[in-house]
């Protein structure tokens, strides 16, 4: 079904893919598009000074583009070069960060990765000032079909390459394009075209559309959002609030963060659409503190949004009134339950409520509110604007449009993806990714949905991925975080480190998730310090069952999915660490005896000095020995050894 | 520690905290808010401070205080001057954070959430920054380290005694 989509897809990029192709009159004239078209900012026409894009979000920083931000100014100064340097968000090239964009009038923006104070100087000199693209360092170039513009020979189109062959950007779109503080560039490249849309539509029919696209609520639990904006709108009681979870909490998922620094505005988008179409009157933004940057962003875009009246009183002139507050949050994974959220907004601890009532009619401060995810708000502006159906062309049977996924763990080119839902596993790990970082350290497991999912073995590469065969595996879609495990990768520990996680991270109001989780924690670190017992399996197993059936909310409903996979799949590791005593990943430290490959070992003794308790033997011309009598395990060899000769 | 904790406590002006609180009277559900303002005003939260908190906003103490412990980002003691920060979520974690936290164990002589004594580092394990392309990574105060080994960061944290010594000697 996957290779279908994309096969539109792909016809879709060739037919041109310009902006002008999915304005309006294509869903109203009843011809539907399977057809994303990328995003460019236009040229502006009263300017011919060159423009550098440096990704600015938070990874773009973390790889160090706030120095070279500083080079590019210096080298600009230094050459009496003058050019307009913008700051964007996350294109999804984690892998070649730090990006810096280039263009000139008249050309295409060429993309350059990995740009360091080594090669920044040849990148500039040879775009600017001799008029060719560096070869060596662009990724690719985007060349905007809407404009004239003379590509440059040699260098790969940016959307043709491996890693953005088999995406479909509808959240993502502007992420990594536009600069994000800047609401023109938002409106340049089609923005608040879906709300200008949805306010000449009676609610309920907005309400509809939501219904036809198929759009599930993205935070992971995969509720219908048609459904939810109308138990919201027809619940009774004044006045109603549009609330946004961006409480990103899933480690190993970014993609909230990337479109709430990369694209603000389609977050906001997404929200006065929904607030109209239930009649809500208030909002609110629920981000996590960990986020500063996106909570800097967002406070500007919440400005500018009313400044050019989408948001406040009277939007549009239209006479609806919607306004947006941001609640930062204050550190507590389960506060992305909703109720917990909604707990949290109102300045109490986060913690879950029996339901019902549903936040539907009882929310914030009593009232109905309506909570959606970051992913879910940033669909919707398109869907206005082209009509369920176009939405519903991508996607699996029961799964609609595309997901986001946070690619990383033991892959070549980790990242952000986006790609219609039924795409397969091995489509994402080897294709998109690029395959597994070290050649010789085969596909182990993939783990979706974070600390509540679950981990996937190779049997399940063939899977088209959306809600239901997740489910069907045993793990969840969660908010997509996908982390990808090689053989050095222990299951055992992976499940004990989920639980570690859930231990720390559960609220503790109900004795299911606080003293199941709990258990499973002390029974999964004995059978990793080799303590573990046969009898520990059945055991696991039925804390796992107790658990699910009796947690209060979807924390502890869903906390024993890692240790329920590792058990089905992997099944044989445990009973390993148990019997046998062994780790085959040898990550667990206490199951490891290190020894000295006597082929690897060149007898150079560096290894012997750092070791604390001198177990490592060895004399001059000799190969090394360990002793484990005395041997601690501190790794201090292996990390000495330049050879990797002790394993 | 302790002693020097209270020592440092009892010093503090509590003028500003009053200021926040008051502004908050009569708001819609505030305790988050105020605890949130002081500790962007003290770099903590003096638990001292709590009784008269709840005295001003006229809310019950145990409420500030399930809120105050609730919360992994409220802390009721001075930390370091550098805040290390470990990133253990499940990409770093893949990727071998675990190596790296302990190596900063014994580097800084603290446990996890600790500081140490000349108060100039805590060390802090995190669950996910939101940049796991670049894991394993660390943060130093607001710097980010990406894809950092342990010996990296044991590096680092020398730099950084390096250069506090010497500007301690210079003065």
């Amino acid at each position: 079904m996957a290779e279908k989509n994309m096969a539109g897809e792909k016809s879709g990029d060739k037919a041109g893919g310009s902006t002008a192709v999915m304005d309006a009159p294509a869903a109203a004239s009843g011809q539907l598009l399977s057809v994303m078209p990328k995003r460019y900012v236009p040229w502006p026409e009263d300017s011919d000074k060159p423009r550098i894009w440096i990704g600015m979000g938070t990874c773009g920083t973390a790889a160090g583009a706030e120095a070279l931000k500083t080079e590019i100014l210096a080298w600009l100064k230094e050459h009496s070069l003058e050019a307009e340097v913008y700051p964007t968000g996350c294109v999804g090239m984690c892998h070649n960060e730090p990006l810096v964009d280039v263009q000139v009038k008249g050309r295409p923006r060429v993309s350059y990765k990995k740009v360091s104070s080594k090669n920044l100087a040849q990148i500039l000199k040879e775009h600017l000032v001799d008029g060719a693209a560096s070869k060596r360092a662009a990724f690719g170039q985007l060349v905007n079909p809407d404009e004239k513009q003379e590509p440059y020979e040699g260098i790969p189109n940016f959307h043709d390459e491996p890693f953005f062959k088999q995406q479909v950007k509808i959240v993502m779109q502007r992420c990594g394009v536009i600069d994000y503080w800047s609401i023109d560039d938002y409106l340049a490249t089609g923005g608040y075209e879906g709300l200008k849309r949805a306010v000449t539509m009676p609610p309920d029919e907005i309400i509809d559309e939501v219904k036809k696209s198929g759009l599930r609520g993205r935070g992971g639990a995969g509720f219908p959002t048609g459904m939810k904006w109308r138990f919201a709108r027809d619940a009774e009681g004044t006045p109603k609030y549009m609330v946004c979870n961006a409480d990103e909490g899933d480690p190993g998922a970014f993609m909230d963060r990337a479109v709430l620094e990369g694209d603000p505005h389609s977050l906001l988008e997404g929200m006065i659409i929904g607030a109209f179409a239930v009649g809500a009157k208030y909002g609110y933004i629920y981000c996590r503190a960990e986020y500063p940057l996106a909570i800097k962003i967002l406070t500007r875009a919440l400005e500018q949004a009313r400044e050019r009246g989408f948001l406040g009183e009277n939007i549009l002139g239209t006479g609806f009134s919607y306004d947006i507050v941001i609640k930062e949050g204050a550190g507590a994974y389960v506060c992305g339950e909703e109720m917990a959220l909604l707990n949290s907004i109102m300045g109490e601890r986060g913690m879950p409520v029996i339901k019902p009532p549903f936040p539907a009619t009882r929310g914030v401060w009593g009232k109905p509110t309506n909570i959606n995810n970051v992913e879910t708000f940033a669909n919707i502006a398109e869907i206005v604007k082209n009509g369920g159906d176009w939405y519903a062309k991508w996607g699996s049977a029961t799964t609609k449009g595309t997901k986001t996924f946070a690619l990383t763990g033991k892959v070549k080119r980790p990242g952000l993806v986006e790609v219609p839902a039924g795409t397969t596993i091995r489509a994402l790990v080897e294709e998109i990714g690029g395959g597994m970082t070290l050649k010789k350290v085969g596909f182990k497991a993939a783990q979706f949905g974070g600390p509540s999912g679950g981990c996937l073995p190779e049997q399940f590469m063939e899977t088209g991925i959306d809600y239901e065969s997740l489910n069907t595996g045993g793990a969840i879609m969660g908010s997509g975080g996908v982390v990808v495990m090689d053989e050095y990768n222990c299951m055992v520990d992976t499940a004990r480190f989920f639980m570690e996680f859930t231990v720390d991270e559960s609220c503790g109001k109900c004795t299911p998730c606080r003293d199941g989780t709990a258990l499973m924690l002390q029974i999964l670190e004995r059978i990793t310090h080799g303590e573990g017992q046969l009898e520990d399996i059945p055991k696991l197993e039925q804390i796992s069952g107790f658990t699910k059936a009796n947690s209060l909310c979807g924390l502890g409903q869903v906390a024993p999915n890692p240790v329920l996979t590792t058990l089905r799949y992997f099944k044989d590791e445990v009973v390993e660490h148990i019997v046998d005593k062994k780790c085959r990943a040898h990550s667990c430290d206490e199951l490891i005896e290190y020894v000295v490959m006597e082929d690897k070992c060149t007898t150079c003794g560096l290894c012997k000095p750092p070791c604390p308790t001198d177990a490592l033997e060895w004399e001059k011309k000799q190969v090394a020995f360990i002793n484990h009598e005395t041997c601690i395990r501190c790794k201090a060899c292996v990390m000495a050894c330049p050879f990797m000769a002790i394993k | 520690m302790s002693a020097k904790t209270e020592s440092q406590n009892k010093v503090l002006d509590f003028t500003r905290a009053i200021e926040i609180a008051e502004s908050e009277f009569g708001s819609k559900g505030p305790v988050i808010r105020v605890l949130q303002a002081i500790q962007a005003e003290y770099g903590f939260i003096p638990p001292e401070f709590l009784p008269e908190m709840a005295d001003i906003l006229e809310v019950p103490l145990a409420r500030i205080f399930g809120a105050l412990t609730f919360y992994s980002q409220f802390y009721t003691s001075p930390r370091g001057k550098y805040v290390v920060k470990v990133c253990v979520g499940t990409a770093c974690h893949v990727q071998g954070s675990k190596d790296i936290l302990e190596r900063m164990k014994t580097e800084l002589q603290v446990g996890a959430g600790e500081t140490t004594e000349d108060m100039m580092f805590t060390l802090e394990p995190v669950a996910c920054i939101g940049s796991c392309g670049l894991a394993p990574l660390c943060l130093i105060n607001t710097e980010t380290a990406a894809s950092v080994t342990p010996a990296k960061m044991a590096e680092k944290v020398h730099a950084i005694r390096e250069r506090e010594a010497t500007t301690v000697a210079e003065e």
